[in-house]
């Protein structure tokens, strides 16, 4: 069995959109522009020694981290550090802070909802450090109630991490509201809250928010894979989780990846620029999209809210009756990238726990199709896929047992 | 979304879930069986015409329905096309292996694909010998291997199901 003969048998379709955005990026050629010179003509050096090429390799980290500062009203670039990825940020504020406190012990309160970066080193700060961990409970659109929040917190919670906005369903979270009632109750408690999906989509106040911890990671904003940054407020006490010898990023041991942070500024970059008229088409984008599939496909459900408490570039949507996978195929055989939350893409049965946790059925969750609208889309693009989807959804339709047959005729 | 695994599909796959052969119900079929659930993402609706030919029962004809993956579409598409013509008693020696190797191969996680179609294919004969009062000798009387894991899984997601349901569900 080769790749290479079932990418052959499945061709190139005549266009090809990407939605799949939650999984990897698109990365534009600026940013590809603004990576390569790092490989071999300028900056190619290591950060930490005295020589001019690594003078130009600490630049893209100091310029790096004061933009990134800038664009989270951080006090600084001393509030932000680089890692190897989103997922390595959520990694280092759960097992960080639970190795910084593991002699005190505590709760660890974490959202129903969030992403497995969260949930499994927070299990994991259970089973090493004696943590207890509790997931809060979310309504039928992802959100946290303030009231039942108020309710698990107490003295003994020792961390939060809460997203800002939900990977899945595109739940934008009271953030604020959450961190307020939290201090009232516990002022030595410490919040991290995972804004991956965030950033670039929205406006994020880190003093406002009142955050003591902040995730981003760049491939969710047209950056390269493989970079991340979290923020960590000046008196928060974090320990490292890798360890080597260390040069200008203290949880970074090794030597730092200066081409792909390179790329992460340009894409901080570019997604700051215009930034409103940008967030306004992807939202508008995104309608397009999502309004179209309700009407021109019988039987779905949205997953997640709808309106302004929903991120701009989220849509999810339940197709009844046919099951993700065979639909990101048969998408992808007509040149739509998506991805699903059946269980039938995942390494065990149970299909995405985002949407079981929203009251969706088995069934429900098995047909859901995760859409993400980006700046880089254009009306054709969502022409194409609106003309594409319900020919898709019905193909598939007709050959399902469920399918009631008013659905299944011509 | 969850943990994911990559899905290395054989092209034979890609190439039936594009053109599926006997897809459908049909409307003279001598039996039905429905093989999983809804729950597990993966279910199976066999249609076979069977009939008696010199003094043997033989599948006469075959369809399907399927709800499920790629996988689970191939599976049960080349089922029938393995079936089609053969007696009742060859097709029931058919095993979740000779459709995975007929499918030319399948990961190992899609394994599940082939034994549930293997479970539906079984469970409509027992079916249908049950309905004619008769019990052929190389039919045994326990349940087989495919036939156990399909009940299985049915049984698993029933449970999965209740547990979830009876969560107490916040508002």
């Amino acid at each position: 069995m080769s790749i290479k003969d079932l990418l052959r048998e499945h061709g190139k379709p005549p266009k090809e959109v990407y939605f799949d955005l939650e999984n990897s990026g698109y990365v534009p050629d600026e940013v590809v522009e603004a990576i390569i010179p790092y490989f071999n003509k300028i900056g190619y050096g290591h950060p930490a020694i005295t020589h001019k090429l690594g003078w130009e390799a600490f630049e893209v980290i100091d310029e790096t981290k004061k933009l990134l500062a800038r664009t989270i009203n951080a006090s600084g670039p001393e509030e932000i550090v680089i890692t190897h990825s989103g997922t390595e940020a959520n990694n280092l504020a759960i097992l960080g802070h639970a190795i910084a406190h593991r002699e005190k012990g505590g709760k660890i309160l974490v959202s129903a909802i969030e992403h497995l970066s969260v949930i499994f080193p927070a299990e994991k700060a259970e089973k090493l450090y004696g943590f207890k961990v509790q997931r809060i409970p979310v309504d039928e659109e992802g959100f946290i109630d303030p009231e039942m929040f108020s309710a698990y917190m107490d003295k003994d919670v020792s961390l939060i991490s809460i997203q800002l906005v939900n990977h899945e369903i595109g739940t934008i979270q009271n953030i604020r509201e959450l961190v307020k009632i939290a201090k009232e109750i516990n002022p030595e408690v410490i919040f991290h809250t995972d804004a991956a999906d965030a950033f670039g989509r929205m406006r994020i106040d880190v003093k406002d928010l009142g955050v003591d911890m902040l995730t981003i990671s760049s491939h969710k904003i047209h950056g390269p894979r493989g970079v991340g940054a979290l923020f960590i407020k000046q008196g928060t006490k974090i320990e490292p989780i890798l360890y080597g010898q260390l040069s200008s990023e203290k949880f970074w041991p090794g030597v730092e990846n200066i081409p792909l942070i390179a790329g992460f500024r340009k894409a901080i970059e570019l997604a700051f620029r215009d930034f409103d008229n940008n967030v306004a088409k992807v939202k508008r984008l995104r309608d397009k999209l999502m309004n179209g599939i309700i009407e021109s496909v019988p039987e779905v459900l949205v997953n997640g809210p709808i309106g302004d408490k929903r991120v701009v570039d989220n849509a999810n949507i339940s197709f009844l009756y046919v099951e993700g996978e065979a639909i990101t195929v048969e998408f992808s055989l007509n040149g739509i990238y998506v991805s699903s939350g059946s269980a039938c893409t995942s390494r065990i049965l149970e299909p995405s726990h985002v949407l079981l946790a929203i009251g969706r059925r088995h069934e429900e969750a098995h047909g859901s199709i995760l859409f993400k609208v980006c700046r880089y889309h254009s009306d054709e693009d969502i022409d194409y896929a609106l003309e594409n989807i319900p020919i898709a959804i019905k193909r598939l339709r007709k050959l399902s047992p469920l399918t009631p047959p008013h659905l299944k005729g011509d | 979304m969850s943990s994911r695994i990559p899905l290395p599909y054989n092209p034979k796959i890609i190439e039936l879930f594009r053109n599926p052969k006997n897809m459908g119900p049909m409307k003279d079929a001598t039996i039905t069986a429905i093989a999983g659930s809804p729950a597990c993402g993966d279910m199976i609706s066999l249609y076979l015409k069977i009939e008696k030919r010199n003094n043997e029962d033989v599948v006469v004809n075959a369809t399907f329905e399927s709800y499920g993956c790629a996988a689970n579409i191939a599976a049960a598409s080349i089922l029938t096309e393995m079936i089609k013509g053969k007696s009742v008693k060859e097709a029931w020696m058919i095993s979740w292996r000779d459709i995975a190797d007929e499918l030319g191969g399948l990961p190992v996680i899609k394994y599940h694909c082939s034994i549930l179609a293997v479970g539906a294919l079984r469970r409509a004969i027992r079916d249908y010998y049950k309905k004619m009062k008769v019990h052929p000798d190389w039919l045994p009387r326990d349940l087989t291997v495919e036939e156990k894991q399909t009940f299985e899984e049915e049984k698993m997601m029933e449970h999965l199901r209740k547990m979830r349901e009876s969560m107490v569900k916040y508002k």
